[in-house]
């Protein structure tokens, strides 16, 4: 049975590491990037932006710079407010009170929000023109810190009367009771998850082109979540989503933090209609970019309690936690949800109980940064599961085996519903240990404290939950009208037979144009180059639905099912063809590529027949072809559904995402002891992504997210000043890692197949931002000593420093132990 | 506010090919390169001198293009990454990165092809601390740095 789909384990294209047909254009500077394209009359957009965090507006004037050299328009917040519809919000009650408008209009609520666009004929011009606008504040008092934001004495939102947006209890199991039985109990105080973003290095761009014939809006832009972008556009611009044509080529990285333009979007589509339907162009500044694009979520955990029993497995734990999603929620407070899919981490506890707060403040907003709400969860657990292996005299790999979900036990059920599908923590432990050398670096850690040297080593153990079910969204609000998950996709014949994929993702850098090709090339079994597949993402290609995108690690899942769907319904209509023009049953049929190509023959016999011929006979000579064929296209589109249902609302419980790639971590670093920095010694990153279709791409996504998550650890840090003045809104400041302060990493890897995707693959990519559990627990290890507590997740030789000497500016955390058995 | 300055006429020379421009003598080197001259594989990440996305080599050198004005430029030598390709071949330099998995989005890559050739042309057999100095002034936010430097130590190799 040859016709049948080749088994989607690995084979002669999936699973190979082929290099990237994405290179050859890339290493030429051919890229199309949205700051690369001119366009016919195209205009440029300035913001004028805030310099204050918190301020009230009392007077715009626009008049110099609407009479400078070139200035076609210059939009007021006011003007543009009087226009549009106010920006959906996901959130009920109090956010839902929240009015977000694409440019603030009463007040300003972060520095860099803009008040203004000047729209011009260069960019220079606009720049210039900018200089010019007149904005008159009365500085209002900032809200900077979670836990004062809840005191409501200066509000953020003043019609919401509360900075609070959305608060949850989350209970599951038999938490007082398991408090009752424990043998230990230990109560760590305040911790803090800092803010940060993965900053990709290409800035948002947008080109917004409105079209008064049509009424339509052509969006060529950097969006990575234009499905979601455009529901929050229509009704704001009152044009139906089918008028919203969204585009995008290369774009330069993304990491989650290019989900939330639809704001500078909505004010460059006014601008144009404005101006007649002119391109209007909008290409982001760094400093524009650090102040007020996104970042990620900053978390403050307070009054943790943890239950053990008398070995050290936790029996239950509770705390409450603060969410800080910044001036406006956006795509919150999804936040306050999506920690939930990794609710007990690698973990066996079943008792759990938090109260969960998320509050706006006077910062820039957040969006879904890579890792996104579950790190900043992942990195508590971890904490609390170190502090407590530190505090029992548990050695902290002992501590984690001691806890971890038993390989047996998958596909594991956890306490609030989600369904962890495979998985070896125990394992990846041991491939880590034997990779960074654990047992040596032991030895040398007993020498060095002889010799008053600071040296620890730290576990990380961390999930990338992906494939999300948007019907969590319910759990925020009942009433939200979304669920489940879903990609689409396109493959074809076309006339002459090139067979051509459409994706429905948005790419930044994954290399879907290679995986994609490599999933089509095993079902019709024709080498990938013999596959075209479109770059970048275009609504007009009709491969979208509502959650298109590229997030929330799951192409290998979704991606690639919608186009491996794709293909087989193209399969079965090619087989059904040939079987008809070579009067073979599809069953004698095999595919393969002869000496005209691509084609279909009959085993064991020279009659075949080529994909040009088939494709001809479908498009263009169809009169030889017999009515009862007429359903054969040939250009066949797969719309993959996750497999998920609708949470419990009310218990919060159900299953929340599909796959959970694993990352374990292990730092071994040193504090330097004259000038206090932190250095990485050596570094293991093990991965386990289920099944891989590109090795070679799966190896370079765990590179970069670990990148990241030690830059964040160790130098990335989003820092505010008591006004609310953004002190890292240079990269200069923030300082994003660079090849000097990145060590050579040891990876390896294990293959646990998800038995929940086609492929065995898990959706991949985000990391787990395993270094900063990482690196906070080797810090652990080489400062508990000293009576120091790690408790937030930037550490820098400043911070360290001042926690040594006593002076920090938010002191550790209270740890206490009660001992009760 | 004016700021109509008379244009300066410049003549440099671009991937081997000469040429006579006017611009503002606000012009930036990068600005010249992407606006005026079209070679968009040049590009802008930070403004502020620390990405290296905008590196091009002038008069040999690999320089920040977002830090050098344009004026500055008169009389040089560009070369930008359009022009280490000849007749459709990669550069060698190119041709490692591609093989490696040396890049993801591929934005930071043009800037960190031309500090690498400029590091092999300086140092055919560079130590890993010369390969680090090299780019440490090229911030890539994709590959974590690791794939690069095996790229650079392949094409190292492939020069002997």
């Amino acid at each position: 049975m040859n016709n049948q789909a080749p088994k989607p384990e690995k084979g002669t294209w999936v699973g190979q590491p082929l290099r990237r047909r994405e290179e050859g254009r890339l290493v030429r500077g051919q890229g199309l990037f949205v700051e690369d394209y001119k366009l016919q009359g195209m205009l440029y957009l300035q913001f004028v932006r805030s310099p204050y965090a918190h301020a009230r507006i009392d007077r715009v004037d626009v008049s110099k710079a609407l009479t400078a050299p070139g200035v076609l328009a210059v939009l007021t917040g006011a003007e543009v407010a009087a226009r549009v519809q106010p920006f959906i919000e996901i959130g009920p009650g109090a956010q839902g009170k929240v009015i977000d408008y694409p440019m603030a209009t009463d007040k300003v609520r972060y520095q860099g929000e803009p008040v203004a666009a000047v729209v011009a004929e260069s960019r220079n011009a606009a720049e210039d023109a900018a200089e010019l606008v007149e904005v008159e504040y009365h500085a209002l008092v900032p809200v900077l810190d979670a836990e004062l934001a809840l005191k409501n004495e200066s509000l953020v939102h003043d019609q919401n009367g509360s900075n609070v947006v959305w608060h949850g209890n989350f209970e599951y199991g038999e938490v007082d009771k398991a408090f009752q039985e424990a043998a230990n109990i230990v109560s760590i105080g305040r911790m803090h998850f800092h803010r940060f973003s993965s900053t990709p290095l290409e800035n948002n761009g947008i080109i917004a082109t409105w079209d008064p014939k049509k009424e339509s809006i052509h969006f060529l832009s950097t969006n990575s979540f234009p499905a979601f972008a455009a529901q929050f556009l229509s009704p704001a611009l009152g044009v139906g989503i089918d008028q919203i044509q969204m585009e995008s080529r290369d774009i330069g990285g993304g990491f989650g933090i290019k989900i939330t333009t639809y704001p500078q979007m909505a004010v460059c589509a006014l601008a144009s209609k404005q101006l007649g339907g002119r391109p209007v162009k909008w290409i982001e500044t760094r400093t524009e970019h650090m102040l007020a694009s996104a970042h990620g979520n900053e978390r403050t955990f307070l009054d943790t309690r943890v239950a053990l029993d008398k070995n050290g497995v936790i029996t239950a734990i509770e705390s409450r936690h603060i969410d800080d999603c910044g001036a406006y929620p956006r795509y919150e407070p999804l936040g306050c949800i999506i920690w939930a899919q990794v609710l007990p981490g690698a973990y066996r506890f079943r008792n759990y109980r938090v109260d969960f707060t998320q509050v706006v403040s006077n910062k820039c907003p957040v969006g879904p940064n890579r890792g996104y709400s579950r790190m900043q969860h992942l990195w508590f657990l971890e904490r609390v599961i170190d502090i407590c292996g530190h505090e029992l005299g548990i050695p902290t790999d002992e501590m984690r085996l001691r806890n971890y979900i038993r390989t047996e036990e998958f596909p594991y059920t956890t306490p609030n519903g989600c369904i962890y599908d495979s998985g070896n923590y125990a394992r990846m432990l041991e491939i880590a240990k034997g990779l960074v050398g654990w047992d040596g670096w032991k030895e040398k850690q007993k020498q060095a404290r002889q010799e008053g040297r600071m040296l620890g080593l730290g576990i990380g153990s961390t999930l990338d939950s992906g494939t999300n079910n948007f019907g969590q969204a319910r759990i925020i609000n009942a009433f939200a009208p979304y669920s489940g998950q879903s990609k689409a996709a396109n493959v074809k014949l076309d006339i002459y037979g090139e067979v051509v994929v459409s994706l429905g993702s948005v790419p930044q850098g994954q290399g879907h144009e290679t995986t994609a090709a490599q999933v089509v090339a095993e079902v019709l079994r024709v080498p990938p180059d013999m596959i075209v597949v479109r770059p970048g993402f275009d609504t007009e290609h009709n491969v979208y639905t509502g959650h298109t995108g590229t997030y929330a690690s799951q192409f290998a899942v979704t991606g690639l099912s919608a186009i491996h769907g794709a293909a087989e319904k193209l399969r079965a209509e090619i087989a059904r063809l040939a079987a008809f023009v070579l009067k073979a049953k599809e069953s004698e049929l095999e595919f393969g590529v002869g000496k005209m190509g691509p084609e279909v023959r009959v085993k064991g016999t020279d009659r075949s027949i080529n994909y040009w011929g088939l494709a001809n006979l479908v498009n263009v000579n169809n009169a030889e072809l017999p009515m009862d064929m007429a359903d054969i296209t040939l250009n066949c589109r797969y719309v993959y559904k996750a497999p998920f249902a609708v949470p419990d609302v009310e218990k919060k419980y159900g299953n929340l995402t599909l796959t959970y790639a694993a990352q374990l971590h292990i730092a071994v670093m040193e504090v330097d002891r004259e000038t206090y920095q932190p250095k990485i010694l050596a570094y293991a990153a093990v991965d386990d992504c289920g099944t891989k279709i590109n090795p070679l791409i799966v190896e370079g996504q765990v590179h970069g997210a670990t990148a990241h998550g030690i830059g964040a650890a160790l130098m990335e840090n989003c820092v505010y000043d008591p006004e609310g003045n953004m002190l890292t809104a240079t990269f200069s400041d923030y300082t994003p890692i660079t090849v000097m302060n990145m060590p050579d990493l040891a990876c390896g890897g294990l293959e646990t197949p998800s038995p929940f995707s086609y492929n065995g693959a898990k959706g991949m990519g985000e990391g787990g931002a395993a270094p900063l559990h990482t690196i906070c627990a080797a810090l652990q290890d080489a400062l508990y000593s000293r009576k120091i507590i790690i408790h937030d997740s930037h550490n820098s030789g400043d911070s360290i420093f001042h926690a040594l000497q006593g002076d920090s500016a938010k002191p550790a955390p209270a740890v206490h132990v009660e001992r009760r058995a | 506010m004016s700021l109509a300055f008379d244009k300066v006429p410049l003549q440099l020379t671009v991937n081997g090919k000469p040429c006579a421009v006017e611009v503002e003598p606000r012009t930036l080197l990068v600005e010249l390169i992407r606006e005026q001259l079209n070679l968009t594989g040049t590009h802008v990440g930070c403004d502020t001198t620390y990405c290296g996305a905008c590196t091009v080599l002038l008069n040999g050198r690999n320089v920040k293009s977002c830090t050098v004005l344009a004026v500055q430029a008169d009389g040089s030598d560009v070369r930008t990454v359009e022009g280490l390709a000849t007749e459709g071949k990669l550069h060698p330099v190119q041709e490692a990165y591609a093989a490696n998995h040396g890049l993801q989005c591929g934005f930071c890559t043009p800037g960190l092809l031309m500090s690498t050739v400029r590091l092999l042309e300086k140092h055919p057999k560079p130590s890993d601390q010369q390969i680090r100095k090299a780019i440490a002034g090229n911030t890539c936010r994709c590959t974590g740095y690791q794939n690069i430097l095996k790229a650079i130590r392949a094409a190292a190799a492939a020069g002997k």
